[in-house]
């Protein structure tokens, strides 16, 4: 067989059983290394799941959504505008849609109510899980809701969505328009907003300008747009819990250099040793390359498995509640694993990197020690 | 045959401590005898030593080695001899892993491993196949009467069993010279003669061999060939033949 | 300004190798400056223990510009949803004009690590430390591009800015792109295809003439050389498109992706290591006639030649072949 790999395997094999002579050493550092992969590799693969699953959500967003702006607020849309804008060439449907937020005092939440007259008759209402299960709800039970004029709104519940790992539905409340005009005092003829289907989606752009130029008070919001916004939201906050991490990762290489300058007097005599029985400094260099690798990807594996199990069976419980956001009775759902070569080489990048780094110098001087410097003892 | 040439080593130079281990040495060592360096701890035997095994290299001087088949590549042209004074660590080291055997004062065995791997140590750069190195390690242990620590540990041995292991482990890359530093002082006066005996034998196998010792039963052993003499790092007594 | 995850890996990476550089051309520095063979003093010894730590050094950044190289490609091609009329991560990196000079620099860092550590490889050979100014001057050029390449990619993302909706205004409206294939994508596929064909079968013939004969090391490496430019463009004007099976997508960085079974890494890879290890065989040529190196140098440039000849052979096979069952006609 060739020599260099000979020397290769000669090497590791000795690196092996110098890592398991020192457990207590190299337990700690590899604990320590398996926690900050562990917090990363969560981060960014519970940061990539909501992107996905925002992303999956948006797909079935209309292309435009037109809202009106008063005095730069939104405001309520005339349903007359509908006609007008499905006059514009390209434009395949118009629909006015109805939606708000309702605050439960009982439960001291905010649900999301949406109209729409195909999946509730009136006096029916569709509800998320979430509602569900916090207000202990079941098919055939009444959800009693108050109306602005403080009468009572008796709904009968149709059907639960299904708990499934989509964010927006757990909050959610389907009921009839005639009843979510009465719930919210609506009035009549007006929409909350448009959605706005296109032929073709090189035209969205062109369309969206129709539309201003025909209502100057009108703001196209564009599917893109969301998808981008959304994007960039979660992107934002995964960086910045990576900057707040930050410190932690700081220390952990700070911790790195100080267990790989701080030799023991042991290990300082074993390198002395093999330096004086004949091992080149390239030889040992060539150990703690070794060393590095074992330790690095024992922390870098173990960490990435053991986030995968937090991230996609357990909820990421860690995040959750800084990641999320934006409603109290959020599910406790469950995230589709995604796992791709970008964020593997980036939390790559994030930990081993910086840990090679830090120990080059280190590894370095440890090599350099004097072959005589064990006669000399 | 090895050759020095007004050796110098001196450490910290330039600094206020400065001090010369080794002050303008010339000697040259014959092949195939026992050659002995005697003198005081501090009168510069063992930096003379790391000078001649390749560990150190002198801050001025020559050293030339002669029939030292490791050394061939990097002889200069027109030279019968090979000068290692200017030779990079890792040549250096070459040189040294296939000619030299090294014995400690401390013995300088690893704890924690056992000692067939502790001998077999010295093969594992080389890029030897590791069966065979394995085989010659068994052999060496055979040969000195310790096959049967070979799985032990060595913190588990006494101190004439560490001995053996150690110049087991000297010999796995089968070295043309042997270079031991204070062998015996570790040793009481029955190891020590036993030790002077596993010499004998290695000079039986044609080796070259140089020890440092201020111990008699080294130094008035009736095998050794040469006796030199050594003190605050000049040659006193360059040495009688025997 | 972006922030993410994979843009602060990207950073982070750029400031560890532009430190390690520096630290390496520092050292670099002075031991061109007091480098003394023929002394024994400490000093002298001391360097000649630093020259291990900047090999160190030096294959750690090759990992990492290599490495970084496709995280950065990857990155710009999961950012490209932010940007309108990007497609993928050839319209991210057009964002602004630093992105290209970013990824450029990055290649030529790659190739540069490679000379310098196939430099090292030989001096480290030699019993008298032959190449040593070479070596240590060499990496004085490296480092300042080192160093240009992280100022580039910091100011990269930092003016970079997302197409978002932000609150004040009413809507961005997109400008579908006219399409961000630069002048590359332009070259006329014919034209090209005879040059691709032409550079490689010079390169084959002279690197088979070298490698049996031991004559024509010169050519063979400017050849090889040429051919690792005329390959990198010949990808972006035609061979990708053969693999997209679209006569428009001239993205190089597609190639990567799992819809195209990962090819890129296979092409990018003997392509790399082709023209490394082809300019390698020249950077050796003048130091062949070196005493200490003379035994050396040409079994190790035989060694490169090989290399560097099955990597083109394979980028060569893998083209025609794709050329010849794409479903895609050209010219």
């Amino acid at each position: 067989m060739n020599r260099s790999l000979e020397r290769h395997l000669n090497i590791l094999d000795f690196t092996l059983s110098s890592l398991s002579r020192r457990k207590g050493k190299n337990l700690s550092l590899l604990a320590i290394y398996l926690l900050v992969v562990f917090i990363l590799a969560s981060l960014v693969f519970f940061v990539t799941a909501l992107k996905r699953e925002a992303g999956m959500i948006l797909q079935d967003a209309p292309d435009i959504v037109v809202q009106r702006l008063v005095a730069g607020r939104q405001d309520l849309v005339p349903a007359t505008s509908v006609a007008e804008i499905a006059a514009i060439r390209g434009v395949t449907a118009v629909r006015s849609r109805l939606w708000g937020y309702y605050y439960d005092g009982l439960i001291g939440a905010n649900y999301t109510v949406m109209a729409d007259d195909a999946t509730a008759a009136v006096g029916q209402a569709v509800i998320g899980a979430g509602i569900s299960k916090a207000r202990n709800l079941a098919v055939g039970d009444l959800l009693p809701l108050i109306t602005y004029q403080k009468n009572p709104l008796m709904l009968e519940i149709k059907s639960v969505l299904p708990a499934g790992a989509d964010l927006m539905a757990a909050d959610l409340i389907v009921i009839a328009p005639d009843d979510f005009r009465a719930l919210f005092n609506f009035p009549v003829n007006m929409a909350t907003d448009l959605a706005i289907s296109v032929r073709n989606p090189k035209e969205i752009g062109t369309i969206a300008a129709k539309i201003v130029e025909l209502f100057p008070e009108a703001r196209p919001v564009l599917k893109s747009e969301i998808q981008r916004t959304y994007q960039s939201l979660f992107d934002w906050r995964g960086g910045m819990t990576v900057v707040i991490l930050a410190s932690a990762m700081l220390s952990f290489i700070i911790f790195a250099w100080d267990k790989a300058t701080g030799l023991s007097a042991e290990e300082r005599r074993e390198i002395g040793i093999l330096k004086s029985i004949g091992w080149e400094t390239g030889d040992v260099l060539l150990l703690k390359f070794w060393e590095g690798i074992v330790i690095s990807l024992t922390a870098f594996l173990m960490g990435v498995v053991l986030a995968y199990g937090h991230v996609f069976f357990l909820s990421a419980p860690i995040f959750a509640q800084a990641l999320k956001g934006w409603s109290v009775i959020y599910p406790r759902f469950q995230l589709i694993p995604v796992v791709d070569a970008l964020q593997l080489s980036v939390l790559f990048f994030l930990t081993v990197v910086p840990y090679t780094t830090a120990t080059v110098i280190p590894c370095w001087r440890a090599a350099t020690t004097d072959p005589d410097a064990a006669m000399r003892s | 045959m090895i050759e020095l040439v007004s050796i110098t080593k001196s450490f910290n130079s330039g600094k206020p401590n400065q001090f010369t281990a080794v002050d303008n040495v010339s000697l040259n060592i014959d092949p195939h005898q026992i050659t002995i360096l005697k003198g005081p701890s501090g009168s510069g035997k063992t930096s003379l030593m790391t000078m001649i095994g390749c560990m150190a290299r002198p801050t001025s001087g020559r050293i030339f080695l002669q029939g030292v088949a490791a050394a061939l590549p990097y002889q200069q042209s027109g030279s019968e001899a090979i000068e290692i004074t200017s030779l990079p660590e890792r040549f250096l080291n070459e040189i040294r892993r296939a000619t030299f055997g090294f014995i400690f004062q401390q013995f300088n065995l690893i704890k924690g491993i056992s000692v067939l791997e502790n001998v077999m140590l010295p093969a594992y750069p080389t890029g030897e196949r590791r069966a065979d190195f394995r085989t010659r390690a068994e052999e060496l242990l055979e040969l000195f009467n310790i096959s049967r620590h070979a799985a032990k540990r060595v913190d588990d041995l006494s101190g004439g069993e560490l001995q053996r292991v150690a110049i087991a482990r000297a010999l796995i890359n089968n070295p043309s010279i042997i270079i031991a530093d204070e062998p015996t002082a570790h040793l009481d006066s029955k190891l020590s003669h036993e030790f002077m005996e596993n010499v004998a034998r290695l000079k039986g196998e044609g080796r070259t061999i140089l020890i440092a010792s201020h111990d008699p039963i080294v130094y008035d052993a009736p095998l050794i060939d040469r006796l030199v003499e050594m003190r605050d790092g000049a040659i006193v007594d360059s040495g009688r033949k025997r | 300004m972006i922030l993410n995850p994979a843009t602060l890996a990207l950073q982070i990476t750029a400031l560890l190798v532009a430190a390690m550089g520096m630290y390496a051309g520092y050292y670099g520095i002075r031991i061109l400056a007091k480098w003394d063979l023929g002394s024994g003093s400490e000093e002298q010894l001391e360097l000649e223990r630093r020259t291990y730590l900047i090999s160190t050094i030096m294959s750690c950044i090759l990992v990492f510009e290599l490495m970084s190289l496709f995280l950065y490609v990857y990155t710009a091609d999961s950012l490209h949803t932010l940007f309108t009329g990007a497609m993928c991560a050839a319209g991210t990196l057009a964002v602004n004009s630093f992105g290209y000079p970013v990824l450029i620099l990055k290649v030529v860092n790659f190739v540069l690590a490679g000379v310098w550590l196939i430099v090292n490889l030989t001096d480290n050979r030699g019993y008298d430390y032959p190449l040593i100014r070479i070596k240590y001057e060499l990496l004085n050029l490296v480092v300042p591009l080192l160093v240009l390449e992280s100022c580039l990619l910091f100011a990269y993302f930092a003016g970079v800015k997302p197409d978002i909706i932000t609150s004040c205004c009413g809507s961005l409206f997109s400008n579908e792109s006219k399409g961000l294939s630069g002048d590359l994508a332009a070259l006329p596929p014919v034209t090209m295809m005879a040059l691709f064909f032409g550079s490689m079968a010079a390169t084959l013939i002279s690197g088979l003439r070298f490698y049996l004969k031991r004559s024509g090391g010169y050519l063979f490496s400017l050849a090889a050389t040429a051919t690792f430019a005329v390959s990198l463009a010949s990808l972006i004007s035609f061979i990708c498109l053969y693999f997209y099976e679209l006569p428009t997508h001239h993205c190089p960085f597609c190639l990567l992706q799992k819809e195209y079974h990962y090819i890129g890494y296979l092409l990018y890879a003997s392509l790399f290591s082709g023209g490394v290890s082809g300019i390698g065989v020249g950077v050796l040529m003048p130091f062949r006639k070196v005493t200490s190196l003379a035994a050396i140098i040409p079994l190790l440039q035989r060694r490169l030649t090989l290399i560097s000849l099955i990597c083109n052979l394979l980028f060569t096979l893998i083209t025609v072949w794709k050329m010849y069952f794409s479903a895609l006609k050209l010219g």
